[in-house]
């Protein structure tokens, strides 16, 4: 381990320690928090016990949903638009500013397009990641150098050739912070989107812990979902790191 | 006279961006590339070869004139036939060697088998045998370009386009790969034309060299070398070599002059 992550690592057991020592002294009030240690048996009895798997399996299924469809729908829409300039100095403004919007005021609107049910939470989640995903797209697609494309011309490639052989391979480094960004955004949306107006996954079975007072199962539960975004984030990292290493000179 | 691909009045004009007026980098310019010709192009920096080299290609099109390759107009597409090393490092950083010299292969649908017979032989040529499993960013710049080469050369082009192939190398290996790349001249009959900034290089290599002007790039003179086609580098010891790389200097150096100029400009604008 380098140095950089020793210091990650004591920084993270300083909190947790701080923490547990905290509510264990009595100095936070159980009501509001409770020590790390209960969370974590909290989150595994609600885990392991079984309650959750169907809560789980909505949650996973309409997440992966919004990522496929947030990152292939970006990266169409985004190699789309950076073949036309003056599309992309017209809509530049708009997709800059994008996330100044509060996404989550339109939920109503999305019940009452898509129905109950998963329908609006994929929505919101795409609506929410796939923008991340067009721009890094573009900026990505903007970093490959013209003379592959060039490349691809002389070998006489299609139209589809170049862009799944040529373009997107070269572009992939560059895209992974919009697949980041639209991986995590896919699992705010969902959850959050679950957490207001829902009657099934994680999301909800936070809120409903929390409505009935339930701290345990409620900070159990929010630390799963950290731990497994956490995970997912740092699988994605080591993969890029690995692309990026091996095409750095 | 066998024309294997010819230009006539070719112009081509960058257009204004970005508050940049247009740019006139070249012509116009007539050329006729004889079928088998080994053709050098020399010229100051700037003056429009590599554009020459797309407008051949048919990689961009011309602003005025016409583009014909074995008697067919070139229309911005790249015809079948033509196989072009650019100046930049076009491999692909995410295919090992091999993969890099089997793309244009695979992509046309070759035999699995001629691909390999092919590929094979192309890296033993230009001396990646030992690196077929490495990746571009494991090799150094020249050994780069030199699979580009081998990636052009696997697909047996009829007209080879090289843009400053050996601009990476040192000197040694510059004179040892253009004897390969006589050799594999001889060997095919293809019409190769060469870009090149150095002078000797296109003496000793060429037919007919081509010396450009500063831009907007036009013909100010064809040297004809009078080699034997049977050649290689040896070639520098011969007394009337001199003369060649002395004539293709004196026509050149007024116009290298300019380009400083036009260099300076652009930079103090
Ligand atoms: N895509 C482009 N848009 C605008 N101007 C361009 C473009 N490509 C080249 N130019 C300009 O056209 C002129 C000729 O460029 P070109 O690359 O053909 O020169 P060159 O002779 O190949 O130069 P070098 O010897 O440095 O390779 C230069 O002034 C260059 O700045
Ligand atoms: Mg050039």
């Amino acid at each position: 381990m380098t140095k950089a992550a020793w210091i990650r690592l004591a920084l993270l057991a300083a909190a947790i320690g701080g923490l547990e020592g905290a509510c264990r002294a009595g100095w936070l009030p159980r009501t509001a928090i409770i020590p790390p240690t209960e969370m974590a048996a909290g989150g595994w009895r609600a885990v392991a016990s079984g309650e959750l798997n169907e809560d789980m399996a909505q949650t996973f299924s309409v997440v992966a949903i919004a990522i496929m469809v947030s990152l292939a729908g970006g990266f169409l829409v985004g190699f789309a638009i950076h073949g036309r300039p003056r599309l992309r100095r017209a809509l530049d403004p708009f997709l800059g500013a994008y996330y100044a919007i509060p996404h989550f005021a339109f939920y109503p609107l999305l019940i009452v397009l898509f129905g109950l049910g998963p329908g609006p939470l994929i929505a919101l989640a795409v609506m929410f990641g796939v923008v991340a995903m067009i721009v890094a797209t573009m900026n990505g697609l903007d970093r490959v150098p013209r003379v592959l494309g060039k490349t691809a011309q002389v070998m006489r490639l299609t139209g589809t050739d170049e862009l799944w052989r040529v373009r997107l391979p070269a572009a992939l480094p560059h895209l992974f912070a919009g697949v980041k960004l639209a991986i995590a955004y896919s699992f705010i949306g969902v959850i959050a989107g679950e957490f207001i107006l829902s009657t099934k996954g994680i999301g909800h079975a936070i809120a409903f812990a929390y409505d009935n007072f339930d701290a345990r199962s409620m900070y159990g539960l929010i630390l799963f979902v950290l731990l497994l975004v956490a995970s997912v984030n740092l699988t994605l990292h080591t993969v890029e790191q690995r692309l990026i290493q091996r095409r750095s000179r | 006279m066998d024309v294997h691909a010819s230009l006539r009045g070719v112009t081509r004009i960058y257009p204004a961006r970005a508050g940049r007026p247009p740019l006139h980098a070249l012509g116009p310019l007539d050329l006729d590339l004889r079928r088998g010709e080994f053709l050098s192009v020399v010229g100051p920096s700037g003056c429009g070869k590599s554009t020459l080299l797309d407008v051949v290609a048919g990689l961009a099109l011309p602003s005025a004139g016409t583009v014909t390759f074995e008697g067919q107009p070139v229309l911005g597409r790249v015809p079948e036939g033509i196989g072009v090393v650019f100046q930049e490092d076009a491999s692909f950083p995410w295919l090992t060697v091999e993969d890099n010299v089997a793309f244009g292969l695979r992509r046309a649908g070759t035999d699995p088998a001629e691909v390999r017979r092919r590929v094979d032989y192309a890296l033993g040529f230009m001396g990646l045998a030992d690196f077929a499993r490495a990746y571009p960013a494991q090799l150094s710049g020249g050994m780069r370009q030199r699979v580009c080469i081998a990636r052009t050369l696997v697909l047996r082009p009829r007209l080879i386009l090289l843009d400053e192939p050996f601009g990476a190398l040192d000197q040694q290996t510059r004179l040892l790969m253009g004897d390969e790349l006589l050799r594999l001249w001889r060997e095919t009959g293809a019409t190769v034309m060469l870009i090149t900034h150095a002078l000797d290089e296109a003496n000793l290599l060429s037919d007919r060299i081509g010396v450009m002007s500063a831009r907007p790039g036009v013909w100010i003179e064809t040297v004809q070398t009078g080699w034997p086609r049977d050649r290689d580098s040896t070639l520098a010891a011969r007394p009337n070599f001199g003369a060649v790389s002395a004539r293709l200097w004196a026509s050149i150096r007024g116009e290298s002059i300019k380009a400083l100029g036009q260099a300076r400009e652009g930079a103090g604008r």
